[in-house]
């Protein structure tokens, strides 16, 4: 019963972020809210492994966060710089 | 007797975390500017994860699932406020301009 109540917070938590995530007007706001959604969706999977008695969801989660990092630096590393290769110098046609 | 006090703590600790939670969705849709929101969301990712995953810990007791718990707290501790920075960073170097009135809605640069 505990497990259902902290997952309907953090399903309300989602929808609020994917509403941010469709409105954001610049592609910060979108990229914040795709990186906050994705660590909801690791307390999502921890939350659902202990609701459904398999605790072995836990490594999924613990994957999914380390995917969540990785994918939110790379792009931001693309639209600071506009590409993955060139690493220091700023793109010059902004 | 024991384990009553440990369905207490856990569900005190689950509905704070889900306090945090929803109030950092709030903020993240109702607050003015990129650089607030990003305020926002660390609220989820600092006290909401952690309350959440303390209130799973609790009702796993001492076991492995308790170690996997501690490691995905931790690592997103580490994580935030690195892809935080980043972004803000990031978001300051393309000119994005902080709006100091609440009135401007956001759209400042």
């Amino acid at each position: 019963m505990m497990f259902v109540a902290g997952m309907i917070a953090i399903l309300i938590a989602m929808t609020l972020i994917l509403v941010r995530a469709f409105l954001g007007p610049t592609v910060f706001d979108r990229i914040l809210a795709v990186n906050s959604f994705g660590t909801k969706t690791v307390l999502f999977i921890a939350v659902y492994g202990f609701l459904t008695g398999r605790p072995e969801f836990l490594d999924i989660a613990l994957v999914y966060a380390l995917i969540n990092f990785i994918g939110t630096i790379a792009v931001l590393r693309f639209f600071e710089y506009g590409d993955f290769t060139s690493l220091g110098q700023k793109r010059e046609d902004r | 007797m024991v384990q009553w006090l440990v369905d207490l703590l856990s569900w005190a600790a689950l509905l704070g975390g889900a306090l945090f939670l929803v109030g950092s969705g709030i903020g993240l849709l109702r607050f003015p500017d990129f650089y607030t929101r990003l305020h926002a969301a660390g609220l989820a990712d600092t006290l909401g994860t952690a309350l959440t995953l303390l209130g799973l810990g609790l009702q796993a007791g001492f076991t492995q699932p308790s170690v996997k718990l501690a490691m995905i707290l931790i690592f997103i501790w580490l994580t935030s406020p690195t892809s935080t920075h980043a972004l803000a960073k990031s978001a300051l170097h393309s000119g994005l301009k902080p709006s100091s009135t609440p009135s401007s809605g956001g759209k400042s640069s």
